[in-house]
């Protein structure tokens, strides 16, 4: 166990691997001589050298192409893309190429590779720096997605994905960088991906949260009067522990699903869908979703704070819930909210 | 079949005559594609390459085994120079288990991991920066392979081009990238979308070699990819090679070429590759009088013989569509 920032969570699950197996590297903007603009990398050029950790152009196709290139033919390469907004003039080789040549492959070619990328609002980077975009690739199969909540479940993903043998996007929230928490390193630390943590237990709701609504969610449930939640951190998107939500759900009755990034397309609605569909007898109440507006990250500090869900609003949404047995409008619909 | 690969991959390495036979045999399957066509037995569409034939025997015949090929989805003959055999291309294209990946691929999609032959790519421009990322696994694992990526004209015009080659230049590695100039990019002529007469001449923004090839003459193409790869073992980085060449026939299955000016397919047939390539080993003593003609009867035959066989063949089914998306 150990104490240690978020960032450097990672950075020493990428080291570790790389003590582990020659066949790790790391590349991205910025990634070797600076550390990566966030520091999750900071220490690994020094300790494994430049053939290992590389500084890649400005050029996210080409790096991501290589990282495809690579892992196709034996790495397992670990690249970087500093804000997940910038995979857009990449998303051909991950979607389109990495998952998918298992399967133009005959099962031949395997695409071990990692696509790290930091993703959300809360730093005031504008729109265009502050998305979180799990839409651009839940809905595309051969690909797995594992989203980091903190320190803890950095370090084990981490890893968990660099051994994956098929392509795992990690995004990690960039406004838990900093966030400092206690790790367990080492193999025995490894989180399987596919695998929900369940972080508070209570009777009366299941919060199922992802990334940045982990700790929201966790905030909202100590906050709560009058009931108590399971609190369900998904860690991998997908594919996504369907068996976690279930039981739970099962057991309390009622279900919140609470995403960073706008409703429509969302990952929770998938959530909400199998839900209703194969445990409807269970609920005792419509699940709900908590979400961000359908708009783009505002700049402001204040309207940026309004457009994530904090963890006051997700007490008021579940408090109402719970009090009227209906699902209650998103903030934005409500009479005046807008003035 | 995997030993049946490999010796058609060593044929084309070691024997100029095989190189002929093997370029009579792309034509052949690629003519004979357009009478599947006509009997309904193709679904979807097809790109086939007649004409091109000189560059994939040529490509194939400079490198080795373990070697890693990106191409892309005009990928039947450099697949079948590679080694893939009639039945492998044929079943792909027809969607049956015989096909290189068992027929779900369909015509665009071919691979063969024992002669390096990585997925072929549908995507214009996709293979370039994948294969300066299989450069990286020989240059991080210090083995002497290199990898190639074969693209058309109109992937010079793609920022995964410039991406890829810059990437490969600044790392200096193991990579051969080559670009099929066949006049076309998809319906349009070369002049049309590049304002340049020569793609090579992009090299110099790399600082990489950039060499004008002769992609109708087999030798030609052979000993520039030779050279290019000797570079590259030794540790001296990428090279840009274009071959210069024709496609004989439309884009895809719809396109009947009615854009070509009158006149140029005949001009490029004068110095058809596999014609002057007969020729040229008869010059040398290497085939008799005659004896072009009877290999591609016979080879032809036998191309026919491999199509009648897989039409025989099974589709793939339900259960194929549920395999190889995770692994």
């Amino acid at each position: 166990m150990a104490r240690m920032r978020m960032n450097q969570a990672i950075a020493a699950a990428i080291g570790d691997e790389m003590r582990e197996n020659p066949d790790v590297v790391t590349f991205g903007e910025d990634v070797a001589v600076a550390g990566g603009p966030f520091k999750t990398s900071d220490g690994l050029l020094e300790e494994f050298g430049p053939l290992r950790v590389r500084d890649t152009p400005i050029a996210e196709m080409g790096f991501m192409g290589a990282a495809v290139g690579a892992a196709a033919t034996g790495l397992r390469p670990v690249a970087e893309i500093m804000f997940v907004e910038f995979l857009g003039v990449a998303l051909d080789q991950l979607v389109t190429e990495a998952a998918k040549f298992n399967y133009l492959s005959g099962g031949t070619v395997r695409v071990p590779m990692v696509m790290r990328a930091s993703v959300g609002a809360g730093l005031g980077f504008g729109c265009q720096h502050s998305q979180v975009m799990e839409s651009w690739m839940v809905g595309s199969p051969g690909l797995k997605i594992a989203v980091l909540s903190g320190p803890g479940n950095a370090y084990g993903l981490t890893r968990a994905a660099i051994r994956d043998d098929n392509p795992v996007a990690v995004l990690e929230p960039r406004i838990l960088y900093a966030v400092r928490g206690d790790v367990t390193t080492g193999v025995e630390g490894i989180i399987p991906l596919g695998q929900a943590a369940t972080l508070a237990s209570g009777n009366d709701i299941t919060l199922v949260s992802c990334g940045s609504t982990v700790r929201t969610c966790l905030a909202a449930a100590g906050e709560a009067d009058g009931w108590t939640a399971d609190v369900i951190d998904l860690q991998t998107l997908q594919p996504w522990d369907t068996e976690a939500v279930l039981s739970s759900v099962a057991r309390t009755g009622r279900l919140a699903v609470v995403e960073e990034c706008p409703y429509s397309g969302g990952w929770g609605a998938d959530i909400v869908a199998k839900v209703v569909s194969e445990a409807f007898g269970d609920l005792s109440a419509p699940p709900m979703r908590i979400t961000a507006p359908d708009v783009h990250v505002p700049f402001g500090k204040e309207l940026e704070q309004r457009y994530l869900p904090s963890a006051e609003y997700v007490t008021a949404q579940v408090g109402e819930l719970l009090a009227t047995g209906e699902s209650p409008p998103h903030w934005w619909e409500r009479d005046g909210a807008l003035v | 079949m995997s030993s049946e690969v490999l010796a058609r991959r060593e044929a084309v390495r070691t024997d100029r005559t095989a190189r002929f036979e093997r370029m009579v045999e792309i034509r052949a399957l690629e003519d004979a594609v357009r009478g599947l066509f006509a009997e309904g037995l193709v679904h979807g569409t097809t790109h086939t390459c007649q004409g091109q034939e000189a560059v994939s025997v040529g490509v194939a015949a400079a490198l080795r085994p373990t070697d890693s090929v990106c191409c892309t989805y005009r990928g039947h003959g450099m697949g079948m120079a590679l080694g893939l055999t009639p039945q492998q291309v044929c079943g792909e294209i027809m969607g049956r288990v015989v096909g290189s990946i068992g027929g779900v691929g369909g015509s665009m999609h071919l691979c063969e991991t024992s002669i390096g032959l990585l997925p072929t790519m549908a995507i214009v421009g996709a293979g370039v920066p994948v294969a300066a990322g299989a450069a990286l696994t020989a240059q991080v694992r210090g083995t002497d392979d290199v990898a190639v990526a074969v693209f058309g004209d109109g992937a010079a015009n793609i920022g995964a081009f410039h991406e890829g080659i810059n990437i490969a230049s600044i790392w200096k590695l193991p990579a051969i990238f080559i670009c099929e100039n066949n006049q076309y990019g998809e319906y349009s002529p070369i002049a049309a979308t590049t304002p340049i007469a020569n793609i090579a001449d992009r090299a110099v923004s790399y600082g990489i070699p950039g060499e004008v090839v002769d992609g109708q003459d087999v030798d030609a193409v052979n000993a520039a990819v030779e050279a290019a790869a000797a570079r590259a073992r030794a540790g001296d980085g990428p090279s840009l090679l274009e071959m210069k060449t024709y496609r004989y026939a439309g884009h895809s299955r719809s396109d009947t070429a009615p854009y070509r000016p009158a006149g140029e397919f005949e001009k490029w047939y004068e110095r058809d590759p596999i014609n002057t390539f007969g020729a040229r080993l008869v010059a040398e003593g290497l085939l008799a009088d005659g004896e072009p003609e009877k290999i591609t009867a016979r080879v032809t035959e036998q191309v026919d013989a491999a199509v009648a066989e897989v039409k025989t063949a099974d589709s793939p089914g339900v259960a194929s569509m549920f395999e190889n998306v995770l692994v």
